[in-house]
């Protein structure tokens, strides 16, 4: 089904932002409404923007490939990003993610067995007063987590995985 | 003092459209569309000395009368993209004020008659983005937005744009590329947005902070804000502090309050009674202040920190104590610039990346003395050189940091080894 079908009405107000002889502006909203349902861009979604916008396929792709917070591939459920940058770090951000690392048992760019989170570090999310803080991006969306703890943390996962597990 | 932008810190409800407006908000911009051409709206915020407050200074009423009156539609875009490490000011202003923010986005676009605004927010400003959604609709139910306001000709519609993760779209034209649907890299200027920008036409590129001092210029007049601040920097600001200090946060200070009042007045001072040793007063992109007693003392606006070695900037202001070796916060910032620049200029894109490859010999390796040169060397070699500032930005610590605490250094290469 293509975004039209399946977003008809999210569609047209996105287009409707943007002056109707300048509809490539639509195409980073588009690939956030693309992303949603999967977490990523696959390549079908992103033929579809393109034929939606008039755009080619290489433009398209050039655009996910450019900006951070697209992605063409499948990761975990969750991608948890934490802030590493300089004003977090001053205030222990680089700890809490080892710490973090060492509980989950993974490494920074790696996802849990479970496919629930995709463990990240990012850049200064204009959060720097809250530190340690990450965010936490899936299909859906972003959220802030401040002011964090390492056991704050693994609570969340605990409650975001029975939650996955209930919708299931 | 009564608070000008962080209002909600004493009227938390401020965010409630009937509250906003039981507080005198849209008093201005239906003053400014009922009562005053745009011409009039435009003198005023020249006359109150208004600068830019993401990060160049440059003077707002005189951005506004460069719009080029033969060539139409204009455009306004807010720069709420707010990436330089330090930074959470605007967020602030957008979270829990909003509709001051969104009455400055109005009026300024009244003064340039532009009929179409746009706000382009950092892609991780998501839930922030549907929130202004929310106010604008509210605003648009009240009559404050959309077709002929206020029963005169004008008409307005203010509509959210999310970025999605670069810093570099921070810059304004590289802002405008990434709005027209392209990869967010900059553009050469001249010609400035004010006479090409969005889609080829005249616009107006404002900080967000900036845009929100609006109402209350156009409110209480020129004269009222200039009470604020300096002659030459007149006004207040949102300083965010953060690092080593034990109450970080946004302060709405007057310009020309010194960094001591900020730091140990209204921040706390330095935690574990360790010592104060640089300040970044720019965020990531500033020269290091050696924070000796003067330069605690010397007032931050445009003018007075240029005389301690580094710009005021976007005022966001990182604390470094004693504990910190400065090639660590180095290496911080150099990874930063080198993962942000867009690349499309060689200096830019080589150097950051040379850069990196040596701050990691000299820390992480068995660097030498020569090789801290030779990254001052390369440091020196990118400026000047870069399509935009970016370019130069990366090169502020890396510089400062060499000249200003060089036995930093010398320790990193002595205790250096191979891993
Ligand atoms: C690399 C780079 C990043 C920038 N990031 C921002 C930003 O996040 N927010 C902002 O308002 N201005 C940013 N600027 C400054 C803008 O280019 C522009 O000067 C500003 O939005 C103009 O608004 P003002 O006059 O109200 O300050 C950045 C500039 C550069 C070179
Ligand atoms: S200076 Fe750097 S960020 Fe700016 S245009 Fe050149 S490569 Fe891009
Ligand atoms: S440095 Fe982490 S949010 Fe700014």
């Amino acid at each position: 089904m293509s975004l039209a079908e399946k977003y008809p009405q999210e569609v047209e107000r996105i287009l409707a932002k943007y002056p109707p002889e300048h509809k490539r502006s639509a195409v980073m909203p588009l690939l956030y409404l693309a992303q949603r349902e999967e977490g990523y861009i696959t390549k079908a979604a992103m033929q579809d923007v393109a034929q939606l916008l008039e755009m080619t396929e290489t433009e398209v792709a050039a655009i996910i490939g450019f900006y951070t917070l697209y992605h063409d591939k499948k990761e975990g459920k969750y991608r948890m990003q934490v802030c590493t940058d300089l004003p977090c770090a001053l205030r222990g951000a680089d700890q809490f993610l080892e710490e973090l690392c060492e509980n989950l048992g993974i490494q920074v760019g790696e996802t849990t067995a479970d496919g629930l989170i995709t463990l990240e570090e990012v850049k200064c999310l204009a959060a720097c007063d809250k530190a340690p803080m990450f965010q936490l991006q899936s299909g859906e969306g972003i959220e802030y987590y401040e002011n964090m703890t390492v056991d704050k943390t693994m609570e969340l996962i605990e409650a975001l995985r029975k939650a996955g597990k209930e919708v299931e | 003092m009564a608070y000008i932008l962080l209002r909600h810190r004493e009227i938390p409800d401020i965010h409630e459209i009937d509250v906003y407006e039981k507080h005198g908000g849209f008093a201005a911009l239906k003053k400014a569309v009922t009562e005053m051409t745009p011409e009039q709206v435009t003198e005023e915020v020249k006359a109150s000395g208004l600068r830019g407050r993401g990060g160049a200074g440059f003077p707002t009423g005189l951005k506004w009368s460069f719009m080029d009156k033969n060539n139409w539609p204009h455009y306004v875009v807010a720069n709420a993209d707010e990436s330089e490490p330090g930074t959470f000011k605007d967020r602030e202003i957008m979270e829990r004020n909003p509709f001051q923010f969104l009455e400055g986005v109005a009026i300024a676009s009244y003064a340039v008659g532009a009929n179409r605004a746009y706000i382009y927010l950092r892609g991780e400003f998501w839930p922030i983005a549907h929130f202004l959604d929310e106010k604008i609709a509210e605003m648009e139910k009240a009559g404050y937005l959309g077709e002929r306001l206020f029963g005169t000709d004008y008409s307005l519609h203010i509509y959210t744009h999310l970025g999605a993760g670069a810093y570099i779209c921070g810059e304004e034209t590289a802002l405008l590329e990434s709005l027209e649907g392209k990869r967010g890299q900059p553009r050469i200027r001249p010609p400035f947005p004010p006479s090409y920008g969005l889609y080829g036409k005249p616009t107006v590129v404002n900080n967000v902070e900036t845009l929100t001092n609006v109402p209350y210029i156009i409110a209480n007049g020129a004269q009222a804000y200039r009470q604020f601040g300096t002659e030459k920097s007149p006004g207040v600001k949102i300083f965010s502090l953060s690092g080593c200090v034990n109450r970080p946060g946004n302060y709405e200070l007057p310009l020309g309050t010194t960094f001591r009042e900020l730091i140990f007045e209204h921040g706390g001072g330095i935690p574990e009674g360790r010592n104060i040793k640089a300040i970044m007063p720019a965020g990531a992109s500033s020269s290091f202040i050696v924070a000796t007693d003067e330069a605690l003392d010397t007032p931050m606006d445009y003018e007075s920190v240029p005389n301690v070695g580094a710009q005021l900037g976007s005022a966001s202001v990182i604390v470094i104590d004693d504990s910190v070796s400065m090639d660590w916060v180095v290496e911080k910032t150099i990874h930063f610039f080198q993962h942000e620049s867009c690349g499309k200029c060689t200096p830019c894109r080589e150097g950051t990346y040379w850069m990196r490859k040596l701050i990691e010999r000299i820390r992480h390796a068995d660097g030498t003395e020569e090789e801290v040169a030779l990254l001052k060397d390369v440091a020196m070699q990118i400026r000047g050189k870069c399509l935009c500032a970016l370019g130069e930005f990366s090169t502020m610590a890396v510089v400062s940091g060499i000249e200003r605490f060089a036995p930093d250094f010398e320790k990193a290469v002595a205790t250096s080894s191979p891993e």
